[in-house]
């Protein structure tokens, strides 16, 4: 028996220079990291106040820098593709040969939906959904740490594969035939399943850990007609995790067992149904859609109220589409493969389907179109975001509801039309709204603006960089050319496909002016300090608090009396001016302890993977025996809870009197 | 896990809302969180009953259920597990009233109805493995070793979990925290059941139709 099980040497691709240099650059980017952070003696510092805290906000800051450190990589591959389409026509082969780029287009497809887009919409709500809802922390703080470092496990075992082996050839969907073992014997498909079966865990925690937070443990009266809109879209979105994420574990689990033990729920032969399994994906895959997207349509409503000085227009009709939208995500899956042959009739039921999700979506475009109209807008970088995501996501919804024709999903299936389409409602759907919700707050996380002038030329790549990179794909699409294409004979798509290259570097310019931004802001933080806690004039509780709040939230827990529940404390105080403050009396807040339980089970989970996409038995049991030593540790633990003295609370007040004001 | 709760000093409105009161107790908030855990649990069932029921026929030649499934064997089964639901109840029973003698012997019949279940479970797999009937034979007995298979993984996940229970109990004492998560393993084996009969009902009692 071999001690290592499929791990040799042999297995790093040496003789491959774009994916040794990829990796160098990598690995020597991580030795410098966590070098600097050594010497500068920031090692104590990060392990007690981030890596082992149960924070909401400081897990919702990590899983951002997760999602954008991975969107650098995911966009890296995306320069790639378009570079080597540009480029690969006629009798050219590009400089990619065929079995990396397979894997470039599903790394880039996994990496940009599980490790981008989730963990920047989770890192939202981590941030946002407690401070709005009024109240000191999530409803499970540790589990909320064991969520995010599952997600951060999955990442890591995903970047070790450009390494050590290599990623699934078969797409980011990995349907079988062609992703059992058969067809894919190499570890790819194994590192795909592993990944996302430990992040999913994560996430499925995550989902469980603020339906209740949200259901169960809101302020004082903050009712659910009173509850800020991204809160309800939190709620739907967590609520769809939880209905449609486990369906992902077990239909990778059943491929699991085909590959592993050769069972046969989706082989070819012994009876196995490969059909199966992309009902089953799509099942979770069409939710997931809106998992992403509804808490992005949350930050819009949020930022279009706060920018025009209005309440938001129709706001239990908005609450309604968001949750007709969660309910009908589920019932469309189908339209995902309307030629794999189901009959006539289903293909009209679920064509329909998906049509009629257009019209809560539409109510809500209305419904911030009103909240503008007639408001004083303030044109900040957030409501650029905004305004964009309006104007490019009615276009690409549009061609949705062309696609969701089965007759013409017929003609264009698997094409680049369908590319074209599915990055025209992502990008200005999460990307554009997870922007807006990163700049808007930004300042309430670290205490400081982000520079405008950096942002809106960073929006104005994008937008622009988008149309050009994904316009030429709707056309190609319609010429014929379909998905997934290393090297094609028909010269004619060439120029648009070079159009497209173009359009990316564009992107690509508005991501350096993303981290322009960044740099300059952290430089010139002193002059773009908000010291009110309310840099927007915003409408909710999160802005009635310091700015970055302290551990606690909020000394008192606010008691809500309507909707815009910070707005309408703002107006009380304006009219009680001049009147005397009653004296305060602090008592002392019990807060969750911090506990390094989610970083060591992660790591055990790491291990643990690793070992079962590698077969190395021993090492897999021993990771697995580690992660329950440590929840054995966690279960036993005597101190649960420190408790913050009531002294330390009112000095914090006094040194911010945002706070104390109301 | 812990909620932070502090409520501020607000006169109580008589006639608010119940979603206007405020954060629910801990206990409460913990054990709907695990309501929700156990939803979820639920759906990944039925992902994999709906895959057992699409791969019900597709035995590929080899056996079909009505000519493996022992009654007996699974009646027996089904009435430890029931049983040991009960005992389960006896148990949380016993706790909140902070016996501990009887938590304890509640808890060791549940312990053992759990596993006398497990081994007539693993008896029965073996039984059919080596009469040929193993899951690698044909994608129906793929279909069932896993979606009963799960079931009982299950079952060996609440056992080990009962077993620090009982090391929890004795070395923390009946404290709330302890409670609460009593009163988890609890929802948890009384869900095992529910999922317990439908599998008796869609698997073993469906399979040995004609």
């Amino acid at each position: 028996m071999n001690l290592l099980g499929k791990l040799s040497w042999s297995v790093i691709p040496f003789d491959q220079p774009i994916v040794m240099g990829a990796s160098g650059v990598v690995i020597l980017s991580i030795v410098f990291v966590l070098g600097w952070v050594t010497l500068k003696g920031y090692v104590p510092y990060l392990w007690n106040e981030w890596l082992t805290s149960v924070d909401h906000k400081r897990i919702g800051v990590m899983y951002i820098v997760l999602g954008l450190v991975m969107l650098l990589r995911g966009f890296a591959d995306a320069i790639m593709m378009r570079a080597q389409q540009a480029v690969a026509a006629g009798g050219a082969q590009g400089y990619l040969p065929p079995e990396h780029f397979d894997q470039i287009f599903s790394a880039h497809g996994t990496i940009m939906i599980f490790f981008v887009a989730m963990p920047l919409v989770i890192g939202l709500m981590n941030f946002a959904v407690p401070l709005q809802l009024g109240i000191r922390d999530v409803a499970f703080p540790t589990l909320n740490s064991v969520s995010l470092w599952l997600t951060a496990s999955g990442i890591l075992l995903t970047n070790i594969s450009l390494v050590v082996g290599e990623f699934a050839r078969t797409g980011w969907v990995a349907y079988p035939p062609l992703s059992e073992l058969r067809f894919s014997p190499g570890v790819g498909v194994d590192y795909y399943l592993w990944s996302l079966q430990i992040s999913g865990v994560g996430t499925l925690l995550t989902g469980i850990n603020f339906v209740t937070t949200i259901l169960k443990t809101r302020a004082p009266g903050m009712g659910y007609t009173r509850m800020p809109v991204f809160c309800w879209t939190a709620l739907a979105s967590n609520l769809m995790i939880v209905a449609v994420f486990p369906i992902l574990t077990a239909t990778f689990a059943m491929l699991l067992l085909d590959r592993y033990l050769g069972f046969h729920f989706f082989s070819v032969d012994a009876g196995g149904n490969a059909m199966m399994y992309v009902n089953l994906f799509w099942m979770w895959g069409h939710p997931e859609v809106y998992i992403l997207v509804l808490p992005a349509f949350g930050v819009f409503s949020e930022v279009s109220a706060t920018f025009s000085g209005k309440p938001l227009f129709g706001y239990r009709s908005m609450v309604a589409a968001t949750m007709v939208i969660c309910i009908l995500s589920m019932m469309v899956w189908l339209h995902h493969f309307f030629t794999m042959g189901a009959s006539a009739s289903v293909n009209a039921v679920f064509g329909v389907a998906s049509m009629i999700i257009g019209v809560p979506t539409g109510v809500k475009i209305y419904n911030w179109l009103f909240t503008m109209y007639g408001g004083r807008v303030r044109f900040s970088v957030p409501v650029l975001w905004t305004i964009g995501f309006m104007v490019t996501f009615v276009l690409g919804g549009l061609t949705g509801v062309l696609l969701a024709v089965p007759p013409v999903d017929w003609q264009v299936h698997n094409s680049l039309f369908l590319v074209a389409h599915f990055h025209h409602v992502i990008i200005p759907g999460v990307v554009f709204g997870v922007f807006a919700g990163y700049i808007y707050w930004f300042p309430k996380a670290f205490g400081f603006k982000l520079d405008e002038g950096w942002g809106k030329a960073a929006f104005w790549c994008w937008f622009i960089g988008f149309h050009i990179a994904f316009m030429p794909l709707y056309v190609v699409g319609l010429m014929g050319m379909t998905r997934r294409l290393q090297h094609y004979d028909v010269v004619s798509w060439q120029p648009w496909l070079v159009v497209a290259a173009a359009g990316a570097v564009i992107i690509f310019v508005g991501v350096v002016c993303q981290i322009m931004q960044f740099v300059v802001s952290i430089r010139g933080r002193e002059e773009l300090r908000d010291v009110t806690g309310d840099p927007w004039n915003g409408r909710t509780l999160e802005w009635s608090t310091a700015s970055p709040p302290p551990a606690w939230n909020f000394a008192f827990l606010p008691h809500v009396t309507d909707r815009d529940a910070y707005w309408v404390q703002k107006k009380l105080v304006c009219a009680k001016q001049g009147q005397p403050t009653e004296a305060r009396k602090y008592e002392p807040i019990e807060m969750p302890k911090n506990t390094p339980t989610g970083f060591v089970n992660a790591f055990f989970a790491v291990v643990t993977g690793f070992a079962l996409i590698w077969h190395i038995w021993w090492m897999a049991a021993l990771g697995a025996f580690g992660a329950f030593v440590t929840f054995l540790v966690f279960a036993f633990r005597e101190k649960e809870e420190v408790e913050i003295p009531a002294e330390t609370i009112a000095r914090f007040d006094r040194a911010h009197p945002a706070e104390v004001a109301l | 896990m812990s909620v932070a709760v502090a409520v501020y000093d607000v006169k109580e409105d008589a006639f608010a809302p119940a979603s206007e009161a405020g954060p629910a107790p801990k206990r409460i908030v913990v054990a709907f969180g695990f309501w929700v855990f156990l939803l979820s649990d639920i759906v990944m069932f039925s992902a994999l009953f709906a895959a057992y029921a699409v791969l019900v026929r597709a035995t590929a030649g080899g056996p079909t259920g009505g000519e493996l499934f022992n009654q007996v064997n699974v009646a027996v089964q089904t009435g430890c597990l029931l049983i040991s639901s009960y005992t389960c109840g006896l148990m949380l029973l016993a706790a909140s009233e902070r016996r501990r003698t009887n938590t304890y012997l509640f808890a060791l019949v549940t312990f053992v109805l759990g596993a006398a279940f497990l081994y007539l479970e693993v008896h029965e797999f073996a039984g059919m493995i080596a009469r040929g009937a193993a899951p690698q034979r044909s994608a129906f007995l793929s279909a069932f070793f896993t979606l009963v298979g799960c079931h009982g993984l299950h079952v060996t996940a609440g056992l080990i979990w009962l077993a620090v229970m009982m090391a929890q109990v004795e070395f923390k004492g009946f404290r709330p925290s302890v409670g609460r998560r009593l009163l988890c393993f609890a929802l948890f084996w009384h869900a095992l059941d529910i999922i317990w009969v439908w599998l008796f009902t869609a698997v073993y009692l469906m399979g040995i139709r004609p």
